[in-house]
């Protein structure tokens, strides 16, 4: 492990993820400490534009201050992201290792149950979702999870098809080893890396879905997020571009940082993919 | 003065070839010299790592990326291919010193016929007519031994059969005519029979064409079969070279006696002890399965039917090692995991101690299982990479009951015995040899305290000298702990070296059984014979018997 980190130090992308990533969840932790108060609260005067006294983004149509819901959005952004991925985690790494495992016929129900789902198009189906559960944060969860589950279970099912065949696999096998204790042990630990990557590229699509659905008023109105407050903003974009300008900055910064996170744990775990490493 | 007809075709001055910097040493090839001339074998033999296939990449101008000639040159004529521009080299390149690979899937086009990838070679250096290029191509085929050359020209290569395929390349080789030919070991992927075909195609073509030929190997059985020459090489360092017969005969360096004795004492059959086969531990009736290859999905039914073991019956004794020898194909490494039970047989029954294992309930059974263990081939795949050796050995105990620190201690124990120090246990399996890692393997298979093992071509995947050391290992072991072995193999010389009795299996059959040395001696069956007169080597060393050297 130590190996890892030391590696991971040395890629440049991965790093500027990180850092990214860190100060994104500080500052979702401290919200309350840094913007303390309701963060819908009318503070001051409507539309003021950014870096004015004491607004450093500015307010809104209603008088709200951008900033506080930047910083109380990333909250509700970050939050949605991780819960969603771990739960789509669970249920793709599960399918995907049953079926990549046993194969046969139980692949084959589980394969047609996960093309199903990715024959419908993603996001309609998260709307869909959501305004029948009607929109809690729950819901938001639940929604983004149900779509975005299948690409990782394909991925472990790969990767599950061909480390079963692996000799280590079959003295296990040999040395009375239960199925369960296999998949857990022998198998999964092998097919992580190229699962974690994908994972952390999902955090991204999830907080991209969920901005999407706020934006369209999907969104669990309990709390601010950077998805409605550019939907809130987007009839004034000529008077006060800044209404949708920073929130989306704030979407495109958190997913780059993903991405880059991403790509950096794809490096280091993958080594043989990266261009730059070794020949 | 040396005539026009001696000059050598190739010769290689001080070269040194440097590795990137973080290699596990600076220098590939270190201050080699060495000549080829016309007309003569040279076959430059090493273990993995020895430095022997860089040489070949430096005189074809195709070094890997990182990888550089530091010093020396290499004369071809009288050009200096060291400074030979990229242009200049594709004159070369093909034209005048042509290749033939290890792996002939991999170096042949899949998506081009055997007659469009020859056709391409001829355009590309300039043979314009195209009915001259149809009859050379039909004119090469038929040279390189391949049956009905007019239709086999347009078929594909998935479609021919690996020696097929080596002929094919050869053929493409030649196409223009070289005056080198270079073979990176050409035969190492194939069955030896197919083996001895190639070795004799190639000996004819270049009596024939008067070629001079670089033939990389690391089986000295090879060298004995077809070298003029022989050149030595260990850690990117020419040994020792010399006439074939010298070196054979009367290796000076040390390694080289060490890499010709492990050949030689292969060729030389196991004490012919009578095994008592009464109360036999393994006994196997009427093995039989099947494999469907092809699609078999949702909707489509139509198979291909593969019988991999055709009423297969044979019987362990106590204490016994039976040989399974075959070449690919021959349902070897079926019988053995059918054994282990990785397969089940569609028909037939594998007794262990006389109980029938497919009867036994399941708790019997998950008891007795680990009495049966199985060693595999690759020692790359055989260990979890992300478990430490200590979990790899004590695991499968433990969940057989036994306290981690009793575990632990046989862990030790074994490792002992199998010649590791105490701290592998906290290492990774990447951190070992392959010959290190095969060991681990062995250890693993014995912590069970097993009665029967299953060798799956335990050897086949190592160097010569190491494989010696693991056939060393395993025979004392065998003694000491009184195991009985099945040891698949599709080398007769180490099933030779290791075994008391020995079956033969083709097709799915065992088509003869017998004592190792009467097997081997006196073939009853066609097919045994043919394997036996196919081993590379075997008439040499069996004529020229060991002399005694320092």
């Amino acid at each position: 492990m130590n190996d890892f980190a030391k590696r991971f130090l040395r890629s440049r992308s991965g790093m500027i993820g990180l850092v990214l990533l860190i100060l994104l969840v500080l500052l979702a932790i401290f919200a309350d400490v840094v913007y303390p108060g309701d963060p819908w609260r009318m503070v001051g005067r409507p539309n003021l534009p950014p870096f004015s006294e004491g607004f450093m983004f500015g307010t809104d149509q209603l008088g709200r201050d951008v900033a506080a819901g930047i910083v109380h959005g990333a909250r509700i952004s970050l939050l949605i992201g991780f819960a969603s991925s771990v739960v789509a985690l669970g249920v793709g790494v599960v399918v995907g290792a049953v079926a990549g495992y046993f194969s046969g016929w139980l692949d084959d129900v589980l394969m047609r149950f996960t093309e199903f789902f990715q024959t419908i198009p993603s996001f309609m189906l998260a709307i869909v979702l959501v305004a029948i559960f009607s929109p809690t944060l729950t819901s938001i969860v639940t929604a983004i999870a149900v779509v975005s589950w299948p690409p990782i279970a394909r991925l472990v099912r790969a990767e599950f098809l061909t480390l079963r065949q692996r000799d280590f696999v079959k003295a296990a096998q040999v040395g009375g080893h239960s199925q369960f204790n296999i998949i857990l042990h022998q198998v999964l630990p092998n097919a992580l890396s190229p699962v974690i990557v994908m994972a952390s590229l999902m955090v991204a699509a999830a907080i991209l879905i969920e901005s999407g659905l706020s934006f369209l008023g999907l969104g669990d109105r309990n709390y601010i997020t950077w998805g409605f407050m550019i939907g809130a903003g987007r009839t004034m974009i000529r008077h006060a571009w800044w209404l949708s300008a920073i929130p989306g900055l704030a979407i495109f910064v958190t997913v780059l940082a993903l991405n880059l996170f991403g790509q950096g744990l794809s490096d280091v775990l993958n080594p043989r993919l990266s261009r730059s490493n070794r020949t | 003065m040396i005539s026009q007809a001696l000059k050598p075709v190739i010769n290689i001055r001080d070269l040194s070839i440097a590795l990137p910097q973080g290699a596990d040493r600076a220098f590939a090839v270190q201050d080699l010299t060495l000549d080829l001339n016309r007309d003569e074998i040279l076959c430059v033999v090493g273990e993995s790592g020895s430095g022997k296939s860089l040489l070949a990449g430096a005189i074809m101008g195709l070094l890997p990326q990182g990888v550089t000639i530091s010093s020396g040159t290499i004369n071809f004529g009288d050009q200096n291919l060291t400074e030979l521009s990229e242009t200049a080299y594709r004159k070369v390149r093909g034209a005048r010193i042509a290749m033939v690979f290890q792996e002939p899937m991999t170096a042949l086009n899949p998506v081009l016929t055997v007659h469009e990838q020859i056709n391409e070679a001829l355009v590309a250096h300039g043979v314009r007519d195209s009915a001259e290029r149809n009859s050379r191509i039909l004119e090469l085929l038929d040279a390189t031994g391949l049956p009905d050359p007019a239709t086999l020209q347009h078929r594909y290569p998935f479609r021919l059969s690996g020696g097929q395929r080596q002929r094919a390349m050869i053929a493409m080789a030649l196409a223009l005519e070289p005056d080198v030919l270079i073979a990176d070991e050409p035969t190492t992927a194939l069955d030896v029979t197919t083996q001895k075909q190639i070795l004799e195609l190639l000996r004819d073509i270049q009596r024939q064409r008067q070629l001079a030929v670089l033939f990389i190997t690391h089986d000295f059985g090879v060298v004995a079969e077809i070298a003029d020459r022989v050149a030595v090489m260990q850690f990117g360092e020419l040994v020792e070279e010399g006439r074939a017969a010298d070196v054979l005969d009367r290796p000076k360096h040390p390694y080289s006696q060490r890499l010709i004795a492990a050949v030689r004492g292969m060729s030389e059959t196991a004490r012919p002890v009578a095994p008592q086969i009464e109360n036999p531990i393994l006994s196997i009736r009427g093995a039989t399965k099947t494999y469907s290859a092809g699609k078999s999905g949702f909707w489509s039914n139509s198979k291909r039917r593969i019988k991999a073991l055709d009423n297969v019956s044979l019987d362990v004794g106590q204490g016994e090692t039976l040989g399974i020898v075959g070449e690919s194909g021959s349902g070897k490494t079926t019988l053995g995991q059918s054994v282990v039970q990785l397969v089940d047989l569609d028909s037939g029954e594998i007794r262990y101690r006389g109980q029938s294992i497919q009867a036994m309930d399941r708790k019997t059974r998950a008891q007795m299982r680990p009495k049966i263990q199985i060693i595999f081939q690759d020692p790359y795949a055989s260990l979890n990479p992300r478990h430490r050796i200590s979990r790899a050995l004590t695991e499968t105990q433990m969940i057989h009951g036994t306290p981690r620190k009793d575990a632990l201690l046989r862990a030790q124990n074994m490792l002992d015995l199998v010649g590791l120090e105490k701290s592998a246990l906290d290492r990774y399996p990447h951190e070992f040899s392959g010959g290190q890692r095969q060991r681990i393997g062995i250890a693993r298979a014995l912590v069970m305290d097993p009665d029967l093992i299953v060798a799956d071509e335990a050897v086949s995947a190592l160097d010569v000298s190491i494989q010696a050391q693991v056939l060393e290992l395993l025979a004392d072991i065998r003694k000491r702990l009184n195991l009985s072995m099945l040891f698949i193999t599709h080398d007769l010389r180490v099933a030779a070296q290791v075994c008391d009795r020995i079956a033969v299996m083709r097709r799915g059959e065992v088509v003869e059984i017998g004592q190792a040395a009467a097997v081997l001696e006196n073939p009853q069956h066609e097919y045994t014979r043919l394997l036996c007169d196919s081993m590379p080597g075997l008439d040499w060393f069996a004529n020229h018997p060991m002399e005694n050297v320092g």
